[in-house]
């Protein structure tokens, strides 16, 4: 039983990674009806800039130190990674989505492109900074406590945290805000709204800032978790985010939470009660079992208003 | 992964004081990129070291007459089916008279495979699974076996921790690893009683979540926790485990053994000990000259693939010497230096000296390490067979 809560408590923050970057996914797919599959590259990208960020304000590249205590840089981190990232994802969607989509190219085409600009990304990361592994320094002093015989660190908690207050703002974001509203519109329908006076260059920009910064977000914190980073870390995670954001229902962002943290609770319980072997097997085929049941996944609806 | 081979490709011997016109070509086969980066590192420092003092005094003498050297270092990228296609490449177009490595068992199995098939010379530096060279005539290593190893690493835990009971978390698509990991159960539990190893627990290739396998263990309350693993899984396995209330000790095996464990694992994997080749502080004779012409050349005290590498190679290189003079056809020469490697007997190398036995293994002692606080792998015991 206690092995049960630990295990919950495990699966809480896995699936918390998954979230994060099922949300990023769910993001793009409904505004432009792209999937952008370069987003678990991304994500690795913003795990990188996070370590360099980092790294940057120890002091380790300069002869100076900037005097600031490890808590102090991880607050500086944060925004800066966001903002980062973000820019590398407006900076694809700039040079390799945005000529196609003026072009009026066929979406198969957007989401080729969208696969070769993760494998740039992966294989732009090899090429410059090699292969060793990095490893992210301690920002935080790790705690650890145990409570009823469930053992977690501050770190797990603060992921965890994170998760659902991003999910809290994002919803508001959309549901509340004339931004969400403009982006449920492009995503109701994308040839009558610019008749109406809404600029859908920069809401897509918008919304390429908002998957982004999520995914530098979720690179920040999975580095802190598991702080070896390389240049193929984001591409396994990112499919099964992607697959984690359809079983929930792709298009709603709600969907994508749950997705994600079902995916999260489906490995960490099969591993725990079966071998580690049946772990993909089994997460996947309830997956599957749950889309031939419900197409549109859990949260879907049929083709009419999404995101 | 393209430009890597590329740019390795123009890493060749040129020399004008040898007899050029007959180089002597020798395959690496390693792992410069995906798991085990800094493993490929190394194996190239140390043939390129070696490269360079052979050349230096004018080339390989064979027979009275100098040779160049050429080393086409080939990236296997951790995987086994590019290990597999480099072999192909290395035999079939560079025509290489007798390969090095591949380093890593999970690369070395099936390399072995093709080395016999196409029956060229083989000799894995690293591999330590018994599979790698099993009835294959044409393949060699310069590592001791697991099946060898795990005793060591049951023997030293139950003496050091008094442990009773045992622990094990194992990658799964890792020849070297779930091979290591079955022989450590069968010899602890024959030593301790069945169910003596509490918590057997595996995971797949990528994982970076161990904390379903790791909440199983630590509720199994084992002694301790061997971990036959990669260096840079070791890592995220060990800081996990300790975020899940983990404080007893960890024995690993010689995959540990890399320059790059302290960085990824930095103080957690302080204290901790594991079976390995060589130890590097305290060495002396020939491999403390290796040691310090190798800091002094890369910056950084080399790892037990290096040593092994560096053995390895000579080796080859003295079968090549011992044919007397090659024909300049490969599968004669490859066929010749296959038969010179057989023979030898007793090699000297800076692991440990090691005498052959017929399958091509190596019998040679082993060390346990223990990491210290300065981070350096530290001598604490030796075993010999």
């Amino acid at each position: 039983m206690e092995s049960l809560f630990q295990n919950i408590m495990n699966a809480l923050q896995w699936g918390s990674f998954y979230s994060l970057i099922a949300l990023g996914y769910c993001l793009v797919y409904g505004v432009l009806r792209l999937i952008n599959f370069a987003h678990g590259d991304i994500f690795m990208v913003g795990a990188f800039i996070a370590y360099f960020t980092a790294t940057f304000l120890m002091g380790m590249y300069t002869d100076f130190s900037f005097g600031l205590s490890n808590p102090m840089v991880l607050v500086l981190t944060i925004p800066i990674t966001m903002i980062l990232t973000a820019g590398v994802g407006v900076t694809i969607e700039r040079v390799a989505y945005r000529p196609l989509r003026n072009k009026g190219a066929h979406r198969l085409y957007v989401v080729i492109t969208a696969l070769m600009c993760g494998l740039i990304l992966q294989h732009a990361n090899l090429a410059v900074l090699g292969a060793s592994r990095r490893s992210f320094p301690d920002l935080v002093e790790r705690s650890v406590y145990t409570i009823g015989g469930v053992t977690f660190t501050n770190l797990r908690v603060a992921t965890i945290v994170a998760a659902f207050l991003v999910f809290a703002m994002l919803y508001t974001i959309i549901s509340r805000t004339r931004i969400g509203m403009a982006m449920r519109a492009i995503s109701y329908d994308r040839f009558a709204i610019p008749l109406m006076g809404i600029p859908v260059a920069t809401i897509v920009v918008i919304t390429f800032i908002l998957g982004s910064s999520l995914a530098g977000l979720a690179g920040l914190l999975y580095s802190m978790s598991y702080p070896v980073l390389e240049p193929y870390m984001g591409a396994m995670i990112g499919w099964k985010a992607f697959i984690a954001a359809v079983v929930g229902g792709i298009g709603d962002i709600r969907g994508a939470f749950v997705g994600g943290f079902l995916l999260g609770f489906l490995e960490i319980m099969v591993v725990a009660f079966f071998p580690s072997t049946f772990r993909d097997l089994i997460a996947f085929s309830i997956l599957l079992l749950i889309l031939s049941i419900k197409p549109t996944g859990i949260f879907g609806m049929a083709q009419t208003t999404k995101i | 992964m393209f430009l890597g081979s590329l740019l390795l490709l123009g890493v060749q011997g040129e020399s004008s004081q040898a007899d050029a016109s007959n180089p002597i070509t020798l395959g690496f086969v390693i792992p410069l990129t995906g798991d085990i980066p800094k493993v490929g590192e190394s194996s190239r420092h140390a043939a390129e070291m070696l490269r360079e003092e052979i050349m230096a005094q004018g080339g390989l003498d064979i027979g009275g007459v100098k040779h160049n050297l050429r080393f086409i270092y080939e990236d296997n990228e951790s995987k086994p089916e590019s290990a597999v296609m480099a072999m192909l490449k290395l035999i079939e177009r560079d025509r290489v008279l007798a390969i090095v490595g591949p380093q890593s068992s999970r690369q070395a199995v099936p390399a072995g495979q093709v080395a016999n098939d196409n029956r060229t010379p083989m000799i894995s530096p690293w591999s330590t699974n018994p599979d790698t060279t099993l009835n294959r005539p044409w393949v060699f290593r310069a590592a001791f076996l697991d099946p060898f190893q795990a005793p060591v690493a049951v023997d030293f835990a139950m003496e050091q921790f008094g442990a009773t009971t045992a622990a094990v978390l194992f990658a799964l698509a890792n020849d070297y690893s779930k091979g290591l990991a079955e022989f450590f159960r069968s010899d602890f539990q024959a030593k301790n009683g069945a169910g003596s190893v509490v918590a057997y627990e595996s995971y797949g290739d990528r994982d970076q979540d161990f904390s379903a396998q790791l909440t199983n263990i630590i509720r199994a309350q084992p002694d301790f926790i061997f971990l036959p693993n990669n260096y840079n899984e070791v890592a995220l396995i060990v800081r996990q485990a300790s975020d899940l209330g983990w404080t007893g000790p960890f024995m690993g095996a010689d995959a540990w053994g890399s320059a790059e464990l302290m960085t990824l694992c930095g103080d957690l994997c302080k204290g901790h000990y594991f079976s390995t080749h060589y130890a590097a502080a305290g060495a002396t004779g020939a491999t403390r000259e290796f040691i310090e012409k190798y800091q002094a050349k890369y910056g950084y005290t080399p790892d037990d693939v290096a040593a092994l590498t560096w053995d390895a190679t000579r080796l080859v290189l003295e079968a090549i010497q011992s044919t007397g003079g090659l024909s300049g056809n490969p599968r004669n020469d490859r066929a010749a230096i296959r038969d010179a490697m057989a023979a030898i007997e007793e090699f000297e190398g800076i692991t440990g000296n090691m005498r052959f036995d017929d399958e091509g293994d190596p019998i040679k002692c082993a060390v346990v390490v223990r990491i210290s606080d300065a981070g350096e792998f530290e001598y604490t015991k030796s075993v010999c067979p």
